[in-house]
């Protein structure tokens, strides 16, 4: 028959986009099943996030198992409290992994730092001392760490230098400060910016040149 | 040559990328798009001006992006994900 000639092949392999913010909004059995599935989505998400990291914080299996149970159910509340906010700018799967993905590292960096101080400022000042007196490059190299050292010390303020100092130098991870300074992520980041601002501009005064990607404003 | 590359590891550390950046929040806002953008192979950083100075001055969300970088990668191989 012609008219069945002119009918379109089906495309090959096509298959349909889910509508997760519909589903998640419907009432009854429909809403129910799309949250379930939104669950294992991001406790998937969990998982792999902690079977990268679980080895810095000495997991156990069962103990991983808990913590991506935990970050899963944490994010999934997020998720549903910020659906309003997703923009279709991508896939809903690659938007909600990463609320499972956060939830699950900053939970595995508090582990890993659960019950062990924050190194003190005096750990730093070695780090940097050692870096000056081995500048295998010569003296501006020296001058230069002096300078870093000295304006560490005098030109920031204390928070400035507290989070410059673990963060930077110590390598604590900023969720982990952030928890025991009671502040957040966002917030250090910006003292942590700051700092290095001010640093630069300092040994800019100086006139001492340090390696840049970029200026900047 | 090594003393070089860990005292320019220490001044990176210290003195961060000296680029303009975004902040943490508006990092995290945008990591999905420039992730997909990236596995795409499309100018990501063009379209997400700043991203990439922040993630070379915060290890946490430097962090968070390799990990959603690498599920969407993996999901991508095996034909999962909408």
């Amino acid at each position: 028959m012609a008219t069945a000639l002119m009918t379109e092949p089906p495309e090959p392999a096509a298959v349909p986009t889910r509508s997760w913010v519909e589903d998640l909004r419907a009432p009854g059995a429909r809403g129910q099943a799309a949250v379930a599935d939104l669950h294992a989505l991001l406790l998937k998400a969990a998982r792999f996030e902690v079977g990268r990291r679980g080895a810095l914080a000495h997991l156990r299996g069962g103990d991983e198992e808990d913590l991506a149970q935990q970050a899963a159910d944490d994010a999934l509340m997020a998720v549903l409290r910020k659906l309003d906010e997703f923009r279709g700018e991508s896939r809903f799967t690659t938007w909600a992994y990463k609320f499972a993905l956060l939830e699950a590292a900053v939970k595995v960096r508090r582990r890993a730092w659960q019950g062990r101080e924050v190194p003190l400022e005096d750990e730093a000042w070695a780090t940097l001392a050692d870096a000056g007196a081995q500048a295998a490059t010569g003296a501006e190299s020296a001058e230069l760490f002096a300078a870093l050292r000295e304006e560490i010390q005098h030109s920031l303020s204390e928070r400035q230098r507290q989070v410059l100092v673990a963060v930077a130098l110590n390598g604590v991870p900023i969720d982990v400060l952030a928890e025991r300074l009671g502040s957040t992520r966002g917030a250090l980041y910006k003292n942590l910016h700051d700092a290095r601002r001010k640093l630069r501009e300092a040994l800019a005064e100086r006139g001492l040149r340090v390696g840049t990607s970029g200026e900047e404003e | 040559m090594k003393r070089d590359e860990e005292q320019s590891a220490i001044l990176g550390r210290v003195l961060g990328p000296g680029a303009p950046e975004l902040t943490c929040e508006q990092c995290f806002e945008e990591l999905d798009r420039y992730v997909e953008l990236d596995l795409a192979g499309e100018a990501a950083e063009a379209r997400v001006p700043g991203m990439g100075a922040h993630l070379d001055g915060c290890p946490a969300c430097a962090e968070d992006f390799r990990s959603l970088r690498d599920l969407v990668a993996a999901e991508g191989a095996s034909g999962e994900g909408d």
